[in-house]
């Protein structure tokens, strides 16, 4: 289906990332938004305030963050697209609210402007710390789907994705921005509405009475109703049903919980995207995402010019992880280098899934500011010669001044 | 997945004539988890009552519940119905009325869901005047996980996590509700079945953010913790204690331990509610070219 | 009821006359209905249901005026009236 002509600010603009993330979202049909303000993220909120009068759309500014993904939820059984946006405090906070997302299959998108953590940390400057928070942060067993993106228009771009893929999967989607890309100014070109392409919600068309609200189809996933159609429907956060009725025993647990954690593992495949350059014959593969991978690029550039072979392998999904693909990928090359603004986190992922056939190597950063192109350059250097440097994940920290 | 239900008992068998109200009832949950004597049943009955004596298009009524015993309620009645995370009931509400201004959306939650953990959700949904209603049933104590204090506990009176006795001052719910501008707000306990139907009517019909208080029996945790008695009992109590004023200071409807508790219909005043402030307003700064919002 | 004279509209003055009926096996003995029927129609039983608990038993079939207390009382949904013909008020002299 295509986009609502009037949610859509065609043209050519000269957008920060999170009023292309808003933009985005308007233009993917989102019409409800219940939020917090938390730096980097409240222009998110702002954009959307100040615009959906122009769209019929309405926003809440909530009392807290709790309240706000709740609303999100409430908002999105009522038939609406809705979305919300928050930092790493706030993220914490809505950890509770993912997890019942999740539970009820509630399609919605939740924007993590990633900040330096953890606690309040460093409220106006870039992270990338919250990447496996991300995946394991609310309790229990589910699957999530995260994209990363690395400009603003990629922010426009990535949320109209993140819309369509929390509506094919009734999963809610995180998009993990960072300070650097939500607070920078670039030129983001908006299609026109016909240009867009929208997954509709799978909503259920069968007799009433036949209805089962969790009976899954069989790409796994439920068709769904509003309320106010007459469906009298349940829906509740505890174990359940195919009615949504709870049901309190291990069988019941196995059937729900194992088939929302399938839903999002069989579909992989048709998930996971990234995006490769020169990874034929590469010795080293830098893998990267967000902001980092556009950094990473200049060390890439630099290192090419000294004659090494190595190729780059960018996330744009980066959970559920490309697992299948870098188990490949580390048989074909020496070493996989991966920059990240945080002490390791999806490194551990690219380790795992290595599993020792190429060294992996971290280059950190707590968080402030991006890294300094030189820095993974080293790392590439280091790791192109083919020696391993120690067992397990190797780590080039910050490169201090006058050495090598 | 081939496998159906998991929840494979034999449904009960329908009885003849069937009960009134169980059009509005979950039949193939009943008979529900609550103990014998606990007044969410009761309280559930006139809110039944009361949609059925207001002959409104069910399909277009949705109950949202917290956690606890009373969080239950979703879970049995026969309409669109959300048993959502603790404390949260009346921020998912939000979201339920905003995204489809059309429906009637009730919050049937406890008094630890609503004015504890949900406390920021209710003094601000009321300073808003969100369009929705809350039945806060109050048995003092948090029954579902074994009988905790609750902050609205009386003072003195006992629960597994005040052994010595409740040293808090509790939480006058007509007064926080009226203070943080609810548009409605009633009192009545369990007993009191049909005054408590007339003022959900009211409440259910009434624009903006209304509470009706109801105070309910908990004989397993606040009765047997507190040495009062049967479920009866409490109920007797409410007979011989509770004094009607209508219209009284909200100030002055602290409840004590085993003392008088004062029902009636406090509050009944008029303000515009969050969507019909929202609208006005925009209205007036963007002129003719805002379109106001009503849903779809 | 007793009056010290039939008063001017007792021919039209009809008292409704109700059946109670009582599902038993969701009955969970709390006495609700018993203590509070004003015509005192009802009175816990001796039996057992299902769960063990004694539900309500009718003494009183004629005395039930369908004022619906027991029915909107009870916590279990599982007491209820309806109506039965009316008939005129009996009334002493």
């Amino acid at each position: 289906m295509k986009a609502d002509p009037k949610g859509v600010l065609t043209g050519d603009h000269f957008l920060d990332g999170d009023h292309a993330c808003a933009e985005g979202a308007l233009a993917a049909g989102c019409r409800f938004f219940g939020g917090y303000p938390i730096t980097p993220s409240t222009e998110v909120a702002e954009k959307f305030a100040q615009r959906c009068p122009q769209v019929g759309a309405i926003f809440i500014q909530m009392e807290d963050e709790l309240g706000s993904l709740a609303s999100v939820i409430g908002a999105v059984w009522s038939g609406r697209k809705a979305m919300t946006v928050t930092s790493g405090p706030g993220f914490s906070l809505m950890m509770e609210h993912i997890g019942l997302a999740v539970m009820t299959e509630t399609p919605l998108v939740l924007v993590n402007v990633q900040r330096g953590g953890p606690s309040t940390g460093l409220p106006t400057l870039t992270g990338q710390a919250d990447m496996m928070q991300a995946r394991w942060g609310s309790h229990g067993d589910y699957e999530i789907i995260a994209l990363s993106p690395n400009s603003p228009q990629e922010a426009f771009d990535y949320t109209i994705k993140a819309f369509n893929l929390s509506e094919r999967y009734r999963v809610p989607v995180l998009l993990m921005m960072d300070e650097c890309v939500g607070h920078m100014t670039e030129k983001v070109v908006i299609p026109p509405a016909d240009q867009i392409v929208l997954q509709p919600r799978k909503y259920y068309k069968g007799k009433k009475k036949d209805y089962l609200p969790f009976k899954p189809d069989k790409d796994l996933v439920p068709p769904m109703v509003k309320t106010g159609d007459g469906y009298r429907f349940h829906v509740t956060g505890l174990t359940h049903d195919f009615r949504g009725y709870p049901v309190m025993s291990a069988q019941c647990q196995e059937e729900n919980v194992h088939r929302l954690v399938d839903k999002i593992r069989s579909n992989a495949d048709d998930i996971v995207e990234y995006e490769e350059d020169q990874i034929e014959g590469a010795d080293v593969v830098v893998v990267a995402y967000g902001i980092t991978s556009r950094v990473a690029l200049r060390a890439v550039d630099l290192a090419r010019a000294e004659g090494i072979k190595v190729g780059v392998l960018r996330l744009v999904v980066v959970w559920p992880f490309p697992e299948t693909y870098i188990r490949r990928l580390a048989q074909k090359v020496k070493a996989l280098v991966m920059p990240e603004i945080n002490y390791g986190q999806v490194v551990l992922e690219l380790d795992r899934c290595a599993c020792g056939r190429a060294e992996v190597v971290l280059v950190p950063h707590g968080g402030g500011w991006v890294h300094d192109p030189e820095d993974i350059l080293h790392a590439i250097r280091q790791a192109a010669t083919g020696e391993r440097a120690g067992e397990g994940i190797v780590e080039y920290p910050r490169k201090k001044r006058g050495q090598e | 997945m081939s496998a159906p239900n998991v929840a494979e008992k034999p449904p009960p068998k329908a009885v003849e004539p069937p009960h009134p109200m169980e059009s509005l009832l979950r039949m193939e949950r009943i008979p529900h988890i609550w103990c014998p004597t606990c007044g969410i049943g009761t309280t559930v009955t006139a809110f039944a009552s009361a949609l059925e004596k207001l002959q409104w298009d069910l399909d277009k009524v949705c109950v949202v519940s917290g956690i606890g015993c009373t969080g239950r309620v979703a879970g049995y009645m026969r309409l669109d119905s959300f048993h959502t995370t603790h404390g949260r009931a009346i921020a998912y509400a939000t979201g339920v009325k905003l995204g489809n201004p059309r429906l009637k959306v009730v919050v049937f939650s406890g008094d630890g869901d609503l004015i504890a953990i949900g406390g920021n959700h209710f003094i601000h949904a009321a300073r808003r005047n969100m369009d929705m209603t809350v039945i806060c049933v109050n048995n003092f104590i948090y029954a579902m996980t074994g009988g905790q204090c609750a902050p609205t506990t009386p003072p003195t009176g006992y629960a597994t996590t005040s052994p010595y006795g409740n040293f808090e001052r509790p939480f006058n719910i007509p007064h926080l509700a009226e203070s943080c501008g609810a548009v409605y707000v009633a009192r009545w306990t369990a007993l009191h079945v049909r005054r408590l139907t007339t003022s959900i009517m009211e409440a259910l019909q009434k624009p903006g953010f209304s509470v009706v208080e109801v105070i309910t029996p908990c004989a397993n945790y606040w009765g047997r913790i507190n040495r009062l008695g049967t479920g009866l009992d409490l109920m007797k109590f409410y007979h011989e204690h509770s004094v009607i004023r209508h219209g009284a200071d909200t100030r002055t409807l602290d409840i004590e331990f085993q003392k008088d508790i004062v029902v009636g219909k406090f509050i009944d005043r008029e303000r515009p509610t969050f969507l019909e402030a929202y609208n006005q307003r925009l209205s007036q700064i963007l002129g003719e070219k805002f379109v106001p919002y009503e849903g779809d | 009821m007793k009056y010290w004279r039939k008063p001017l509209d007792s021919d039209e003055v009809k008292v409704p006359h109700g059946e109670v009926h009582i599902i038993l096996d969701r009955c969970k003995g709390c006495g609700f209905c018993v203590e509070y029927c004003p015509k005192d129609v009802l009175e816990m039983s001796e039996e057992y249901n299902a769960k063990g608990y004694h539900p309500p038993r009718v003494k009183d079939p004629e005395g039930c005026v369908q004022c619906k207390l027991c029915e909107m009382l009870c916590p279990d949904f599982a007491i209820f009236v309806l109506p039965k013909e009316q008939k005129e008020a009996p009334v002493e002299g």
